[in-house]
């Protein structure tokens, strides 16, 4: 017989209290007589709060783990990945609460999904399984398809829905098929042993199928963090979702999905780096050129975010594409800074009120609104600012250290792809600038044209921190560099 | 004749292409979208059974389990979204008139 180990829970404490709380609150919501959503989100952040709290204080630096027979994994890396995270999901579904309560989108399922959808992104960073990653992506695809149904009542919001589900059941049944020919020729669906089976062969015989797989992963990866040819969901899904919906779908799982191809590329599929660079260069500069040259004539605001994060993407997997170490450094701290940039960008939309009452719509909505409103135009120009990758701002270390990646690792057309791409994206975060400083407010402004909405605590705390670390990041860039250090060396490389 | 694990992964190659061509050729309605999905997972289970045959690992069925309750509750979620969309736009049609174009 063989003998039975139990497995370490403290290891996934923060995801057994997660699930947890999860249904606690979808209890509380069923069989409170009283319900509001405004408790229901505040238990939800407590619980985030509480996760986070017990990833920071249970990790050790520079410790290595594998558990539930070595479905589970937990080290530097991953540590960082779950913390950004569940950071992330905390500062988005504390800025949704107010414009969720304004446009009446106040079922108590919400800040359930949002959890479920964090344990899963917890789960596939932490897979050192395909089937854990399996499952875990699942959760995380399956909450946000119901997320983004959330507004039952609008067509629009459907037709997003219906394309995002559609779209990712697809990339899903890619994941599988990928994952069925990797398993039939490695035998194992454990990274490790997947890691080790491969490398075991010699690269000229590597059989078609370890290929045909490869290829099949990496397209369900591209579909997940919106990446060039797999790219048609994200504008729709942007433009179609409730603001407070986007800022999370857009956000968290794009970086978890880029993470986890990080992860994927970096340390079971190492071996085939050859293979698969040439692909991840392709899809990297066509990301980048398809984000700036299709956001040009988009007048709608969240269409114009949705393609600018489209090239986003494409810097950062200019990071994968080097395959170094410094590659693995340098998507991390781009994750990180895109993800403050992100969120803070939707914190300035959420906090303003356009024609409708959901929101900014049109890059037009702004017209002015620097007269109304100068402190939040300013964030809102830091933010653009930053994205465009101009000095001093964070954005532009970000760009910064992933040119310098690919440039160290011979990919000198990739990054002069990159710098011309973002010398043409910077037209259109510019242009939002320049609507916002020297248009004039129109004439007869519609009652609510630019209106400030009431500025709630929560946006107003997320807002400041996020401007915050935009703008004081390069008086402390070595901080993140280290953390982002320590990450790479965890993964064996 | 013996049949072997080259035939088992060529019906699963072709029962995913007809669930891609099924997905993207589709100019008729969203229940066969769904139905080409279900498609898609069910030729992956074949080839992961087949595998796990032909290694002697149970792995394979294992993960061909998780992939039957998970289809299952992506298929109740996607009939739930076109319940949905149904009651906004009246048809399920797939080619109508999208809302948002670009």
């Amino acid at each position: 017989m063989t003998s039975f180990y139990m497995p370490d829970f403290n290891l996934i404490f923060p995801e057994m209290l997660l699930a947890f709380s999860a249904l606690l609150i979808l209890m509380e919501g069923s069989f409170v007589k009283k319900r509001s959503f405004r408790r229901s989100v505040h238990y939800g952040l407590v619980a985030l709060g509480l996760a986070l709290f017990f990833l920071i204080f249970q990790n050790e630096v520079g410790q290595s783990w594998v558990t539930f027979e070595g479905q589970i994994k937990q080290d530097d890396f991953i540590f960082f990945a779950k913390a950004l995270i569940l950071l992330g999901s905390l500062g988005t579904l504390a800025m949704s609460l107010p414009s969720m309560m304004r446009e009446n989108l106040t079922s108590f399922e919400y800040p359930p999904l949002i959890l479920l959808a964090t344990l899963g992104m917890l789960l596939m960073v932490e897979a050192n399984d395909f089937i854990i990653l399996f499952i875990g992506m699942e959760m995380q695809g399956l909450s946000l398809y119901v997320l983004a149904a959330f507004h039952r009542d609008h067509p629009r919001v459907s037709e997003a829905a219906l394309k995002y589900f559609i779209l990712g059941a697809f990339a899903t049944g890619f994941f599988l098929y990928g994952v069925s020919l990797m398993y039939g020729f490695t035998g194992a669906t454990n990274f490790d042993i997947v890691a080790s089976v491969i490398r075991a062969e010699s690269v000229n015989d590597l059989s078609l199928s370890l290929f045909v797989g490869l290829i099949f992963i990496m397209a369900a990866l591209a579909f997940k963090v919106s990446a060039v040819p797999f790219h048609m969901w994200t504008p729709d899904v942007y433009q179609g979702c409730p603001t407070p919906i986007t800022a999370f779908i857009g956000g968290v799982p794009k970086v978890a999905a880029m993470i986890v191809s990080l992860r994927l590329m970096m340390s079971p599929f190492l071996v085939l780096y050859g293979e698969w660079q040439s692909l991840m260069v392709f899809i990297s500069a066509a990301s980048m050129i398809v984000g700036a040259f299709a956001a040009l004539q988009q007048t709608d605001l969240k269409r114009l975010l949705a393609y600018s994060a489209i090239g986003q993407m494409g810097y950062v997997l200019m990071g994968i594409a080097s395959g170094n170490d410094e590659g693995i450094q340098s998507v991390f701290v781009y994750l990180s800074i895109y993800l403050v940039m992100f969120i803070g960008t939707f914190a300035c939309l959420l906090s303003l009120k356009g024609k409708t009452p959901e929101g900014v719509q049109e890059v037009d909505d702004l017209k002015g609104i620097s007269m109304l409103h100068p402190r939040l135009s300013f964030v809102l120009a830091v933010f653009m600012f930053s994205m465009a990758g101009i000095p001093p701002l964070a954005g532009f270390f970000a760009k910064l250290y992933v040119f310098k990646a690919a440039i160290s690792a011979g990919l000198f057309y990739l990054a002069i792809i990159g710098g011309l791409t973002s010398v043409v994206a910077a037209y259109y975060y510019l242009k939002i600038v320049k609507v916002m400083y020297f248009d004039k407010l129109p004439e007869t402004p519609s009652a609510s044209h630019g209106q400030l909405l009431v500025l709630s605590p929560e946006i107003m705390v997320v807002l400041n921190v996020c401007a915050a670390i935009i703008l004081v990041f390069f008086l402390f860039p070595n901080g993140m560099l280290e953390l982002a250090q320590r990450a790479a060396l965890a993964l064996p490389i | 004749m013996i049949i072997s694990l080259d035939h088992y992964l060529i019906v699963a190659a072709l029962l995913f292409v007809i669930g891609s061509i099924g997905i993207f050729l589709n100019r008729r309605n969203v229940i066969v979208i769904l139905m080409s999905i279900e498609l898609l997972l069910l030729a992956v289970n074949i080839n992961f059974v087949a595998f796990s045959q032909y290694l002697g690992d149970l792995t394979g069925q294992v993960f061909s389990l998780f992939v039957l309750t998970v289809a299952a509750a992506e298929a109740a979620i996607g009939l739930a979204i076109l319940v949905v969309y149904f009651r906004n736009r009246g048809d399920i049609s797939v080619g109508e008139a999208p809302l948002m174009k670009g």
